[in-house]
C-alpha cells in the first residue's frame, strides 16, 4: 500500500523541529531513520498531516562525553554504533544490543534515537537504556527535559513524551571500564523482535559484585528493569551466586502475555533459562578478569 | 499536498522529479525514473526484494522516502553489469551457483552483496550471511545464494575453502 497523503517539512536545526512540532499541534510525526514508521506511512496504520524529518540536523548526531556520561545523539544511525570506538570501548553492551536489531539493510538506516523513542516492548535498545539507567533528552519550544529511562516508558509504544517534543539524544551513566555486559536474547529468525530478552552489565570488585544494571525486553509491555535480581545480586561474592536460583526469583519481576510467536508460560520458561545462562557467563568472564 | 523538487543520481545519471512527499524511493525508481530492476514485494521493509545501494549503503527502499533521497549517489541492480553485458562478480557468482530461480528477490540480494563487497572490503562469509537474513527467497532454499556468498567472501579475503 501507499501512505496517505501528508505534508513534508525537513528542518535544519532543533529549534526549528521543535518550532514545526509546536506549530502542528499533535498531527506531526518525526521521522528519524524510519524503518518503523514507513511501514506504519505504508500499511496507513500512521496517517500523519506532516511529518518532520530530522535527518539533515546535524546537532543530532555524534557521541560525546559530559561528566559522568557518554551522550549518544538522536540520529546516531545503527550501523555506526557498531564500529564506533567509544562506544565498542565504554559501553560494550549497546553494540551488542544493535547487533541483534533488525538487519544490515535497516541499520544503514534505523538510528539509536528512534528506537528509544518508539519503545517497542521486545526491543533492545529500550531495554539496554532502562537497564543501564540512562537518561533521554527531549527538546520542545518550551525547554529541555531529562527524563529517565524507568520513567520514560508507559506501555507498548507508549512513552512520556509531550507531542511537541522531540528526543535529542541518550545519556548512558559511566560504567568503569571493566565492566561486564550481559545480553542475551531468543528471537524466532535473525533480525526478528525477541520473544525473551535480558541485557545489562555487572561491576566486580574484588570478588564481590558492586553493582548490577539489568532490564528485560520482551517480558511485558515495557522494558522492565531486573530489580529482583540488581537486588539480589549486589554485595554478593561470586562464589556465592547461583544463578539458577537468581532466575528462579527474577522472573518474577515480569509480566509477559500470550501472544501468537509464544505463551506468557514459555517466555517465563525461557526467560529463566537465558537469564541464568547469561549470568554464568557473565560471572564466568569476571572471574578471568 | 506540495510537490518537493529532487535531483538525484541513479546508476552515474543524474535525475530530477516533482515528488509529493508519500512517495517512496521505491516507487520513484520504478515508477518516475523507470529502474523496474528494483521489486517490491511487501513494501513493508520484510522481504529485502527493493534493497538498492544509497551513498554507499544497502538499504530497502521501500523504507525510505524519495524526498529524503534528495542528493544521493543511488545504484540499483541496472547500474552494476558493465557497458558490454559483462556481468558484475555477485551477479557472475549467483548465476553460476545457481542462487536464483524466478529472480523477484534477486536484486535485493544482489545489491545488498554488491554494497558489503564493493570499494575493496573484505567481508567474511558471516558478514555477508548475516547481511542476506535480510532478504527473504520463496524459490532458491538459499543454498544456492549461500555457496555464492561463501564463494565472494573467499574471493575477496583470498583463501579458497
Ligand atoms: S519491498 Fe521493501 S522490504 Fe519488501
Ligand atoms: S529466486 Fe524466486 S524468490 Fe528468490
Amino acid at each position: 500500500m501507499k501512505p496517505a497523503p501528508f505534508d513534508y517539512v525537513a528542518p535544519a536545526t532543533i529549534d526549528e523541529a521543535c518550532a514545526a512540532l509546536a506549530d502542528a499541534g499533535g498531527g506531526a510525526t518525526v521521522i528519524a531513520g524510519g524503518q518503523t514508521l514507513m511501514p506504519l506511512l505504508n500499511l496507513r496504520m500512521s496517517q500523519p498531516f506532516i511529518v518532520v524529518d530530522i535527518n539533515n540536523i546535524a546537532e543530532l548526531k555524534g557521541v560525546s562525553r559530559t561528566p559522568g556520561a557518554i551522550r549518544v545523539g538522536a540520529m546516531l544511525r545503527q550501523y555506526e554504533v557498531l564500529t564506533h570506538e567509544t562506544l565498542q570501548r565504554d559501553l560494550p553492551v549497546l553494540v551488542q544490543a544493535v547487533q541483534h536489531i533488525g538487519h544490515h539493510q535497516t541499520r544503514n538506516r534505523g538510528t539509536v534515537g528512534g528506537s528509544i523513542a518508539l519503545g517497542e516492548p521486545a526491543a533492545e535498545l529500550p531495554a539496554t537504556a532502562v537497564a543501564l539507567n540512562a537518561t533521554i533528552e527531549a527538546r520542545s519550544v518550551s525547554g529541555t527535559r531529562q527524563i529517565s529511562a524507568a520513567d520514560f516508558y508507559l506501555g507498548p509504544y507508549m512513552n512520556s513524551l509531550q507531542p511537541d517534543e522531540l528526543v535529542t539524544g541518550i545519556s548512558f551513566p559511566d560504567w568503569p571500564r571493566n565492566h561486564i555486559p550481559l545480553f542475551r536474547e531468543l528471537a524466532q529468525r535473525p533480525g526478528d523482535f525477541a520473544l525473551v530478552g535480558i541485557v545489562g552489565a555487572l561491576v566486580i570488585d574484588a570478588g564481590k559484585i558492586s553493582r548490577a544494571g539489568l532490564a528485560w525486553f520482551g517480558m511485558g509491555p515495557t522494558p522492565i528493569k531486573a530489580s529482583t535480581a540488581e537486588r539480589m545480586l549486589v554485595g554478593q561474592t561470586l562464589e556465592s551466586i547461583d544463578p539458577q536460583t537468581i532466575a528462579e526469583e527474577a522472573i518474577a519481576d515480569t509480566a509477559p502475555f500470550d501472544d501468537q510467536h509464544a505463551s506468557a508460560e514459555y517466555r517465563r520458561t525461557v526467560g529463566k533459562r537465558i537469564f541464568a545462562s547469561a549470568l554464568r557467563d557473565a560471572l564466568k568472564a569476571g572471574e578471568t578478569a | 499536498m506540495s510537490k518537493h523538487h529532487i535531483e538525484v543520481t541513479i546508476n552515474g545519471r543524474r535525475h530530477t522529479a516533482d515528488v509529493e512527499a508519500r512517495i517512496s524511493l521505491s516507487d520513484l525508481l520504478r515508477d518516475n525514473a523507470g529502474y523496474t530492476g528494483v521489486h517490491v514485494g511487501c513494501e513493508h521493509g520484510v522481504c529485502g526484494a527493493c534493497t538498492v545501494i544509497v551513498d554507499g549503503l544497502a538499504v530497502r527502499s521501500c523504507l525510505m522516502l524519495a524526498v529524503q533521497a534528495n542528493g544521493a549517489q543511488i545504484t540499483t541492480v541496472e547500474g552494476l553489469a558493465a557497458e558490454d553485458g559483462t556481468l558484475h562478480p555477485v551477479q557472475q557468482a549467483l548465476l553460476e551457483e545457481h542462487g536464483l530461480q524466478c529472480g523477484f528477490c534477486t536484486p535485493g540480494v544482489v545489491m545488498t552483496l554488491a554494497a558489503l563487497t564493493g570499494n575493496n572490503a573484505k567481508p567474511s562469509e558471516q558478514q555477508l550471511l548475516g547481511a542476506l537474513s535480510g532478504n527473504v527467497c520463496r524459490c532458491t532454499g538459499y543454498q544456492g545464494i549461500r555457496r555464492a556468498a561463501k564463494r565472494l567472501a573467499c574471493a575477496e579475503t583470498g583463501e579458497h575453502a
